[in-house]
């Protein structure tokens, strides 16, 4: 079991969407994130102050997989992500020591794997 | 001379003349916010700052010759060059009221801003800001001074005895088939059909709304240019149709999600509030409740139908503005009466003549808005691009095109310079 963190463009939220359906990983937690990786600074103006924004608004996404499933999620979010210029983010792999599906009291690979219906 | 031409003048009608024109005035940038309100927060600003646009390019272009085409003269298409610049716009009264030229000047342009302001409902999210610029100059030139003149100027349309009390023809169907053409020629966003692109807040939307059905009672209240009979009526008639307007949208969303929202809500406000525009000071007040209940339906159509297309007429001005114009100047043709107009009556009451001039004006208008738009804009796309890049557009307009956000948290800004030129960090605490 891995938890993969992708760190990604809000513009590129939606793509990212699509391609995780579509590799069927369902299950997936996303929050608002302000970071710096490199990319170049947006200037913006207000009444005769110039600021430089140096972080910029990204989206996280948090995804418990089975061990089958981490390759798949990865070209999924890469492929869902990728624009080619600086900013375009990061996933990170951890292992996850344990999964407990709350409702049901399921563990671990019963846990993560989505309930079909 | 000019002594008698002061004595024709009013002060009672001027009095109210420049309280309704600051009441339009208050319309442009209430519907700023109302369409702010309906699109995605990352272009909150720069769809606000199309209709503040308005408020310079289209004042200036309508003081420089707009006017002149609209309200010199009495020609067929559109008018003179007499009053270019204001020249001859003084103090004396413009012809046919009691009002001073300027005043009846100034009222004119209120609606030119707003109706420029209602093009950039078809375009927002895409378009540049620079061409935009350029088009709501030629626009309000091109399209709303001529059709000003039809209808208001002694063109054709009025000549004839077609009745548009505050502008169903320039304003509304003006407005809304241009939207049309703009959204056709622009083309749609990068996202339409393929995500949910949702509006952002519609606290903005219902304030918005609000703030224009306040400022709408100065547009109809004011076109009798004067603070007689006709101006009364209409200005009743402005709270009474969209009152209906509304319910009726509420029994429509109901029926069709179960609920009454409350964007559906803030459209009804304004389809109510067209619908009554160019029937205002003519129709009676009973006829006025039952124009705003009917004018729910064609408009509301439009709304369902619409987003199944692959027009992306992004904030529905057809729908509110072009299909609601409509639907009042042809009404206006079965119901005005001379007992409560002083002017004409219509077909129920045995005038088929106004009936024919108020369908040739609604057949004439759209023809005219939809195609000189899409010349124009056709024309403008030679020149320049007119939309922003799909990664621009992903980005957002706000920060792409102002360099500004809306929601602006200030964590991470680091201070580049100011323009008082302060070197030395100033100290947190005196010491």
């Amino acid at each position: 079991m891995k938890l993969v963190t992708a760190i990604v463009r809000p513009e590129k939220v939606n793509d990212v969407l699509e391609a995780l359906y579509r590799a069927e990983v369902r299950g997936i937690s996303i929050s608002r994130v302000q970071g710096h990786g490199g990319e170049l600074d947006r200037v913006e103006t207000y009444r005769g102050m110039t600021v430089k924004m140096e972080l910029s608004e990204k989206v996280r996404f948090e995804v418990a997989v089975s061990d089958d499933f981490v390759q798949r999620t990865i070209d999924a979010f890469c492929a869902g992500a990728r624009t080619g210029e600086v900013g375009d983010g990061k996933i990170f792999v951890t292992p996850l020591e344990q999964a407990i599906r709350i409702r049901t009291g399921e563990v671990d690979q019963g846990a993560v794997t989505p309930v079909v219906k | 001379m000019s002594v008698l031409a002061v004595a024709r003048i009013s002060t009672g009608d001027t009095a109210w003349m420049l309280a309704a024109t600051a009441l339009v005035l208050l319309m442009t940038p209430a519907l700023g916010l109302f369409y702010a309100g309906l699109v995605r927060s990352k272009n909150t600003l720069n769809t606000f700052m199309m209709s503040i646009a308005a408020l310079a390019v289209a004042t200036i272009a309508w003081a420089v010759i707009g006017y002149s085409l609209a309200f010199d003269g009495h020609a067929g298409f559109v008018g003179g060059l007499g009053n270019a610049l204001l020249s001859g716009v003084t103090f004396a009264p413009r012809e046919g009221t009691q009002i001073p030229q300027l005043v009846f000047f100034v009222f004119q342009a209120a609606f030119c801003i707003v109706t420029t302001a209602l093009v950039s409902g078809a375009v927002v999210e895409r378009m540049r800001f620079g061409p935009f610029l350029v088009f709501s100059a030629l626009w309000s030139i091109l399209v709303y001074a001529v059709m000003a003149h039809w209808a208001f100027g002694g063109g054709w349309l009025q000549a004839h005895g077609t009745l548009d009390f505050a502008g169903g023809v320039p304003v509304e169907m003006g407005s809304g088939f241009s939207a049309l053409a703009a959204a056709l020629v622009v083309g749609a966003r990068k996202d339409y059909g393929r995500q949910a692109l949702l509006p952002h807040n519609a606290v903005y939307v219902l304030l918005g709304a609000g703030l224009l059905w306040f400022g709408w009672f100065g547009f109809n209240g004011g076109s009798g240019f004067s603070a007689g009979r006709n101006s009364v009526l209409a200005f009743t008639n402005t709270l009474l149709a969209p009152a209906c307007t509304l319910f009726v949208w509420f029994l429509l969303d109901l029926r069709r999600e179960r609920r009454i929202t409350a964007i559906g809500a803030a459209t009804a406000i304004i389809v109510g509030c067209v619908g009554i525009t160019p029937a205002g000071g003519y129709i009676s007040p009973a006829w006025a409740m039952a124009l705003g209940a009917l004018a729910a339906l064609p408009s509301y159509g439009i709304i369902v139908y619409r987003p199944r297309t692959r027009v992306d007429e992004t904030l529905d001005v057809l729908a509110a503005h072009g299909m609601a114009g409509f639907f009042g100047i042809l009404f206006l043709g079965f119901f005005a009466q001379v007992s409560w107009n002083g002017v004409s009556d219509g077909a129920a009451y045995g005038n088929l003549h106004q009936l024919a001039w108020q369908a040739i004006a609604a057949g004439a208008a759209p023809v005219y808005a939809f195609g000189a738009t899409f010349v124009l804009l056709s024309v403008m796309a030679r020149f320049t691009a007119l939309r922003a890049t799909p990664h621009e557009e992903a980005l957002g307009m706000d920060v792409v095109q102002h360099g500004e956000e809306a929601y602006a948290t200030g964590e991470g800004a680091i201070l580049v310079s100011t323009e008082a030129g302060i070197d030395a960090p100033v100290p947190a605490v005196p010491s």
